[in-house]
C-alpha cells in the first residue's frame, strides 16, 4: 500500500463536517504554522518539499510563492483554481466533495504563508453542489474561529469565499480565471506581467490548484524534507489520479509518485485491469491535452525501461515516444476503441472551448473538428490526413495561452502513433461502420 | 419614427418594472457582493447571473440582464458580454428541465451516444430542442468531471452518473411528475439518482 496524505480519510463517516475532520487531526497545520512558524518558514518548507503544481503544468510551488511581489500597502491574494475542466480529470471534485475542510485548511495555511488576508476559491459553475458543500464547511470554519479576524488569537486574519464560474474550460487558465473572477469574459491575458506581480484587480496574486493547496497541510505537518522522501527524484510526494475509461475500477486514486504505470493499470489496488477481459490499446495519461500513447509506449519507454508515474518518466522520449503527467486524468482505451473517434471528441471539445481571441486556435480547432467529422463520415481523403497534421502544427506556439497547444498535441500524437487508423478509414470507409461505440449500454434497441 | 422608438423604450421600461429579485434572492445577491472589496462589485456578476437565471424562469432576457446591470451598477453591455460568453447562461427560453449529457471522451467510451439517442427518441426531440409541453430541453455538454462514473448527465445542480437506460426512464418520470423548474442553484442537489 502506498502512502496517502490527502484522501486517506475519505471513507470516514462525517469527514465532511468540522468536528469529525478535527477529530482526525484536521487543522493541525494551521495551528502549527500560525503559532510556531513565520510565513517565510512555511514557504521554505514548501520549497524543500519539492511540491509541484498539481493543476497540470507541474511548476514548483515554493518557487512560485517566492516570486510573489510584496509592495507595501497593496493587498495580496491567493486564488484556488477549482475550475477542473480538463477532460478525464475529476480529482479536485472528489477531494472537495468528500473532505472540503482539507482544502479550507490548506487555504488558511497557504494564505498565511503568502500574507493574503482575502482568498477565493474559483470553482466551475457546473460543480454548484460542490460549491454548496464548501460554503457549508467555510461557515463551520468561521463559527469555530478558523477563519475571520485574529485566527487562534494571533494577529493573522483571513476572509475566504467561493466564486462559481459560468461554464468555460478556458477559465482554468490562470489569467482567464482572474478575468472571470473580476466579472468578465474568460479571455486569457498576455503575460508578462504574471499574476505574481499583477493578478486579481492588478494586485500580486498566487493561483494554485486544489490539490496543490491541500498538499501544503501534510508538508507543514511532516516537514518539507520528509515529504520530499516520498516519490522519485523531482517527482516528490503523492498525486491524485483520476482513472476512467475501459478499466474495471474507475475512480480517484492517491498514489506515491514513482508507481509503475503497469502496476497502476493492472493491480487490484488501483484500476484492476481492462474491462471485459479485453486488451489495452492506448492511454491518455494526464488529461485530454497530453499526447496519447499506444500500449507498448505507455508501459515501457522507448529505451525499454518500465514507465513510472512521475513527471520525468512519463515525459521520457519527448513527444516522439513520451507524454506528460499533466493533471493526472488517466483515460484507458481497450482494443475496440476508435482512436479517430476519440480524437474527434477531444477536438470538438477544444473547438467549443476556445475563447476566440487568437485566430490560429479559434479557426484551427474548428477546421480540425470538421476534417475529423468528414473522415468519420467516410468522406475523407489522404490529403485531409496531411492537412490535419499541417493545421495542428500551425496552432502550437502561436496563441496567447496554452489552449492552442492543448488542442494541437492530441491531434499530433494520434497521427504520430495511429496514422494507419486514419488512413484505413479514408481508404476503406466501410470499416468505419465497425467502429464500436457502445460498451455498457448493450440493451439499446436500435430504431 | 421618433415616437416609435420612444414607444419601444416605454414598453421596455414597463416590462422591466416587473423584474425584481424576491427579498430572499436580494439577500443572496447582497451576500455575494459583500465578498469583494468596495468598488469591485462587478466581480459578483457571474454568481448573480446564476441567481437571476434561477429567479426569472431559467434564462436571461435582455430585460433581466439590464436589471442585473442596474443592481450591480455596471453597464448593460458588460452583462451581455459575460452572459454570452459562458455556456451555463441561456439567452433563450429553455424547458423546465435541461438535460445535459456529457459527450466527451470518457463518457463517449462508455456509451454517451446511446444515452443521447435514447432520450431523443423517448422525448421525440433532437439535441438543442425543447419538448412541446416545455418540460425538457436536451443538450450535449463537454466533460463535467464525472469521467469515472460515465456516462453521465447533469440536470440543474444534480449529477446523474453511471447512467443506464432504466435510470434515464426513472429520472424523466420523476422530473415530469414534479414538474418544476430545475436550476443550477437548486439546493436539493443529488449526485446520483
Ligand atoms: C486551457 C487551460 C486550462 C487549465 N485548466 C486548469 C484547471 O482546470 N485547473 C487547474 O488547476 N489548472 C488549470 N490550468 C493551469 C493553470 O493555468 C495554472 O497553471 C494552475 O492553476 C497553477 O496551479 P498549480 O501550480 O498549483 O498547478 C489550465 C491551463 C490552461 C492553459
Ligand atoms: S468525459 Fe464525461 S464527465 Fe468527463
Amino acid at each position: 500500500m502506498g502512502k496517502k496524505l490527502l484522501i486517506h480519510n475519505d471513507r470516514v463517516p462525517g469527514i465532511h463536517t468540522l468536528d469529525v475532520y478535527r477529530a482526525h487531526g484536521g487543522y493541525a497545520s494551521v495551528e502549527k504554522a500560525l503559532k510556531s512558524m513565520t510565513p517565510d518558514q512555511v514557504t521554505e518548507e514548501v520549497k524543500k518539499s519539492g511540491l509541484r503544481g498539481r493543476g497540470g503544468a507541474g511548476f514548483p510551488t515554493g518557487m512560485k510563492w517566492s516570486f510573489l511581489a510584496k509592495p507595501e500597502g497593496v493587498p495580496r491574494y491567493l486564488v484556488c483554481n477549482a475550475d477542473e475542466s480538463e477532460p478525464g480529470t475529476f480529482k479536485d471534485r472528489y477531494l472537495m466533495e468528500k473532505i472540503p475542510h482539507a482544502l479550507i485548511e490548506g487555504m488558511i495555511t497557504s494564505s498565511y504563508a503568502l500574507g493574503a488576508n482575502q482568498s477565493y476559491i474559483y470553482i466551475r459553475g457546473e460543480y454548484f453542489y460542490v460549491a454548496r458543500i464548501l460554503e457549508t464547511a467555510i461557515a463551520e470554519a468561521y463559527a469555530a474561529g478558523w477563519l475571520g479576524k485574529n485566527i487562534l488569537g494571533t494577529n493573522y486574519s483571513l476572509e475566504l469565499s467561493v466564486q462559481v464560474g459560468g461554464g468555460a474550460y478556458i477559465c482554468g487558465e490562470e489569467t482567464a480565471l482572474l478575468e472571470s473572477l473580476e466579472g468578465k469574459r474568460g479571455n486569457p491575458r498576455i503575460k508578462p506581467p504574471f499574476p505574481a506581480v499583477a493578478g486579481l484587480w492588478g494586485c500580486p496574486t498566487v493561483v494554485n490548484n486544489v490539490e496543490t493547496i491541500a498538499a501544503v497541510c501534510p508538508i507543514v505537518m511532516m516537514g518539507g524534507e520528509e515529504y520530499a522522501k516520498i516519490g522519485v527524484g523531482k517527482s516528490t510526494g503523492t498525486k491524485l489520479i483520476s482513472a476512467s475509461g475501459h478499466i474495471n475500477k474507475p475512480g480517484v486514486y492517491e498514489i506515491e509518485l514513482g508507481l509503475p504505470v503497469e502496476e497502476f493499470i493492472y493491480s487490484e489496488e488501483y484500476c484492476g485491469g481492462i474491462r471485459n477481459g479485453k486488451k489495452m490499446k492506448a492511454v491518455v495519461a494526464g488529461g485530454s491535452s497530453v499526447p496519447i500513447l499506444p500500449t507498448e509506449l505507455i508501459l515501457k519507454t522507448a529505451k525499454g525501461e518500465p514507465r513510472l508515474m512521475t513527471y520525468e518518466s512519463l515525459a521520457d522520449g519527448g513527444f516522439q515516444t513520451g507524454t506528460m503527467l499533466g493533471s493526472g486524468g488517466f483515460i484507458v482505451m481497450d482494443e475496440d476503441t476508435s482512436i479517430v473517434k476519440n480524437l474527434f471528441t477531444f477536438t470538438r471539445f477544444y473547438h467549443h472551448e476556445s475563447c476566440g481571441q487568437c485566430s490560429p486556435c479559434r479557426e484551427g480547432t474548428g477546421w480540425m473538428e470538421k476534417i475529423l467529422k468528414k473522415i468519420l463520415d467516410g468522406k475523407g481523403t489522404l490529403a485531409d490526413v496531411d492537412l490535419l497534421w499541417d493545421i495542428q502544427s500551425k496552432i502550437e506556439g502561436k496563441t496567447i495561452c496554452p489552449l492552442g497547444e492543448a488542442a494541437a498535441w492530441p491531434v499530433a500524437a494520434a497521427l504520430r502513433h495511429f496514422k494507419h487508423e486514419f488512413e484505413a478509414y479514408v481508404k476503406n470507409p466501410s470499416s468505419i461502420k465497425d467502429v464500436k461505440h457502445y460498451y455498457r449500454l448493450n440493451n439499446l434497441v436500435e430504431a | 419614427m421618433g415616437s416609435q422608438v420612444h414607444g419601444t423604450q416605454e414598453f421596455n421600461k414597463a416590462k422591466r418594472a416587473e423584474i425584481k429579485f424576491s427579498d430572499a434572492a436580494m439577500e443572496t445577491v447582497k451576500t455575494i457582493i459583500s465578498r469583494y472589496p468596495q468598488g469591485k462589485q462587478k466581480s459578483a456578476l457571474l454568481p448573480v447571473l446564476h441567481v437571476a437565471q434561477a429567479e426569472f424562469g431559467g434564462w436571461l432576457s435582455a430585460e433581466v440582464m439590464d436589471y442585473v446591470a442596474e443592481v450591480l451598477n455596471i453597464k448593460p453591455i458588460e452583462v451581455f458580454e459575460v452572459a454570452s460568453f459562458y455556456t451555463m447562461f441561456n439567452l433563450k427560453p429553455v424547458g423546465k428541465c435541461t438535460l445535459e449529457v456529457c459527450q466527451t471522451s470518457s463518457c463517449w467510451l462508455n456509451g454517451a451516444e446511446d444515452i443521447v439517442r435514447y432520450i431523443e427518441k423517448k422525448l421525440n426531440i433532437k439535441v438543442g430542442e425543447t419538448t412541446k409541453d416545455g418540460m425538457f430541453t436536451l443538450k450535449v455538454a463537454e466533460c463535467l468531471g464525472s469521467c469515472g462514473t460515465a456516462p453521465m448527465m447533469q440536470c440543474g445542480a444534480s449529477f446523474h452518473e453511471n447512467l443506464t437506460l432504466e435510470k434515464v426512464d426513472a429520472l424523466l418520470e420523476k422530473y415530469r411528475s414534479e414538474g418544476r423548474l430545475r436550476s443550477y442553484t437548486d439546493l436539493d442537489y443529488q449526485n446520483t439518482l
